[in-house]
């Protein structure tokens, strides 16, 4: 077992500088706490590890069947008040309310793919986006049961200490990213989701001739899309012991969109990477209060200007470079490919 | 009750459709959807703040520059930005909802996050049907149905506007029969952002103004959009007076409407997509193939 492990790593992790990079990033965040213990630091990162779920969940769902979700908040909406809603009507505590949470954003996910199947395009993005408003509407319209403006304040955290909150939700981010790569991956054999999104996003009629039910894998993207935004949202809440009409606002929707852009999209760590970049950076950026979200979205058009594939693309192309005859990656300084030795220069 | 309904239904829709009609144009010509377009709005009502209030200008030399000043804005954004990443389109959305954040920080910064009004254009008010109608929302009226026949005009009986036709239904043909897409495109962009002026100098004294004005109607207005069909403006106008009628009557008639008036809007939303996928007047995107 651990030799199998050690064998993929010599010959799936070490040849790939991209993937080194991703490793060598997670590993950091698992030791991280043992150097530094500074409150703001460690929130920083567990607010980022909650972003990147929700981030990654956009992406598998719209970066790869290319169907824009431009209301994706209302499935972060959906797990945080699912949970916060059961804490205060009846008094459960995360473990409980956070599965509950997931699994009524699922729910909600298959929901609205059914008025979102018929359309596509613009027409679908459009037409997901005002789902989080009617959601906010009603939340608005009965604040006895819902909270109202304010929110539902003074839920519990999903563990004492900040040590504690930090590596629950990093293991969970992990897993959830993990979950989520598996599914995509365009090579994998065993699961099909990867290249039939693929297939969907390219042309959707094509997909359906070759025998795809096409209609199933939407709702397996919008069911996987839901379920990993609403565990998003379901931690989002106990960890900042709050679920307010805010988690369903436009600017979270885009938020998302902009975060998965940013980074590359229909690429997992293009998502990862993305957040990463941005979230601590806005915290950072704090003392300068308003100026702070001017600087960042003048910087973010400049960004989209000159690497319109998202920056982590940009990245993962300057340091792999794809060998012209057996189209396996290779490190951008190598002078021949790994594999069948062809040159790469010139 | 019924004439208050009608009155403002009427006012609503025709600030919607002006608003509307603008982003479905730039859709229908360009294919892209400028998410900043409400921000134009909100830049608008600034300028008018700024020029009547604190310079204490008269109304036409601040509706002049603040609409040539948008418009202005809009054009280079397009030239120098918007152009560049044309070949991606959601490159286009996150550029445009980044300017739309841009300008609201700027304003931020500028005005700080104070609620501002400007005054009546028109003053007095006149009485309809026993109900007491504001003259400003007469001048809303009039000028949406004198914005619709020029834009109207222009679009069937100028060179300019068959131009914009052509480049609107394929890009490629155009410049094969000499049309210099990349102009038209910008020239499309003016033109909406001219509308959003518009509408941004009517609604400026009858909406509150404030930073983050853009993002509640940038909602309403995709839903018009879609409702009516992208990228046609015929639907769009019908579009924005259903919405409009959806909104006014939920929130004189039904309790806590105010915060119902969506939900509402998108069962007429649902139920008209579910008919027609492609809205009212829009394409149908079924036989679309790449």
């Amino acid at each position: 077992m651990i030799k199998r492990l050690l064998k993929d790593f010599r010959w799936d992790v070490l040849p790939f500088p991209g993937r080194v990079l991703a490793f060598v990033f997670f590993a950091a965040l698992f030791v991280l706490p043992l150097f530094v213990d500074k409150t703001f630091v460690l929130l920083t990162i567990i607010f980022s590890n909650i972003f990147v779920i929700f981030a990654v969940s956009w992406d598998v769902l719209s970066g790869y069947t290319g169907m824009l979700n431009f209301g994706h908040a209302l499935f972060f909406g959906v797990g945080a008040y699912g949970s916060a809603l059961l804490y205060k009507h009846l008094g459960w505590q995360p473990w409980a309310t956070i599965p509950v949470g997931v699994v009524a954003a699922t729910l909600t996910g298959l929901l609205t793919c059914i008025p979102a199947l018929r359309l596509r395009g613009p027409y679908l993005s459009l037409f997901t986006l005002s789902f989080p408003l009617v959601l906010y509407g009603l939340i608005r319209a009965f604040p006895e049961f819902t909270g109202g403006g304010p929110g539902i304040w003074g839920l519990p955290r999903v563990s004492g200490s900040p040590i504690g909150e930090y590596y629950i939700i990093l293991i969970i981010m992990t897993v959830s990213v993990l979950i989520m790569w598996k599914l995509t991956q365009f090579e994998n054999r065993n699961v099909r989701t990867g290249i039939i999104f693929e297939a969907i996003r390219g042309d959707e009629i094509t997909a359906r001739a070759s025998g795809i039910n096409t209609i199933t894998y939407k709702l397996v993207a919008f069911a996987v899309g839901g379920l990993f935004a609403g565990l998003a949202g379901a931690l989002y809440a106990h960890a900042m012991t709050l679920a307010s009409p805010g988690s369903l606002s436009l600017t979270l929707s885009f938020q998302v969109v902009v975060w998965a852009v940013f980074g590359g999209m229909a690429t997992i760590y293009g998502s990862v990477a993305g957040v990463y970049a941005l979230y601590p950076l806005m915290q950072i950026l704090r003392p300068l209060a308003q100026y702070r979200l001017l600087i960042l979205f003048v910087g973010l058009v400049f960004v989209l200007i000159y690497m319109p594939e998202g920056f982590a693309v940009w990245i993962r192309n300057k340091i792999e470079r794809e060998c012209p005859r057996c189209k396996l990656n290779n490190a951008a300084w190598r002078k021949e490919c790994r594999a069948c030795g062809v040159s790469l220069r010139g | 009750m019924i004439e208050r309904i009608v009155i403002l239904t009427l006012v609503r829709g025709g600030v919607y459709a002006v608003l509307a009609s603008g982003m479905t144009f730039i859709f229908g010509v360009g294919g892209m959807l400028n998410l900043a377009y409400t921000a134009f709005v909100m830049l608008t009502g600034y300028g008018m703040y700024y020029f009547t209030k604190e310079l204490g200008w008269g109304n036409i030399p601040s509706i002049g520059v603040s609409v040539v000043g948008v418009v202005l804005l809009s054009v280079l954004i397009y030239r120098f930005f918007i152009d560049k990443v044309r070949q991606h389109g959601e490159v286009i959305l996150l550029m445009t909802v980044g300017f739309a954040m841009i300008f609201q920080e700027a304003i931020l910064v500028i005005f700080g996050s104070y609620y501002r009004s400007t005054t009546y254009l028109v003053p007095g008010a006149t009485k309809i049907l026993g109900v007491s109608v504001p003259n400003q929302y007469l001048l809303i009226l009039g000028v949406t149905v004198a914005l619709f026949v020029i834009l109207r005009l222009v679009l069937t009986k100028t060179k300019v506007g068959i131009a914009l036709g052509a480049t609107a239904s394929d890009a490629e043909v155009a410049t094969l029969v000499g049309i210099n897409v990349a102009r038209t495109m910008q020239l499309s962009m003016g033109i909406a952002a001219c509308m959003a002026a518009v509408a941004g100098v009517l609604v400026s004294s009858i909406w509150t103004i404030s930073p983050f004005m853009w993002v509640d109607p940038l909602g309403t207005i995709l839903v018009i959009i879609i409702l009516g069909g992208l990228g046609s403006i015929k639907g769009s106008l019908i579009g924005a007076f259903i919405v409009a009628l959806v909104e006014v009557a939920t929130q004189l008639m039904v309790p806590a409407g105010v915060y119902l008036s969506t939900p509402f809007v998108m069962i007429i939303l649902i139920i008209v997509l579910v008919v027609r996928p492609g809205g009212l007047f829009g394409l149908v995107f079924e036989e679309e193939r790449l």
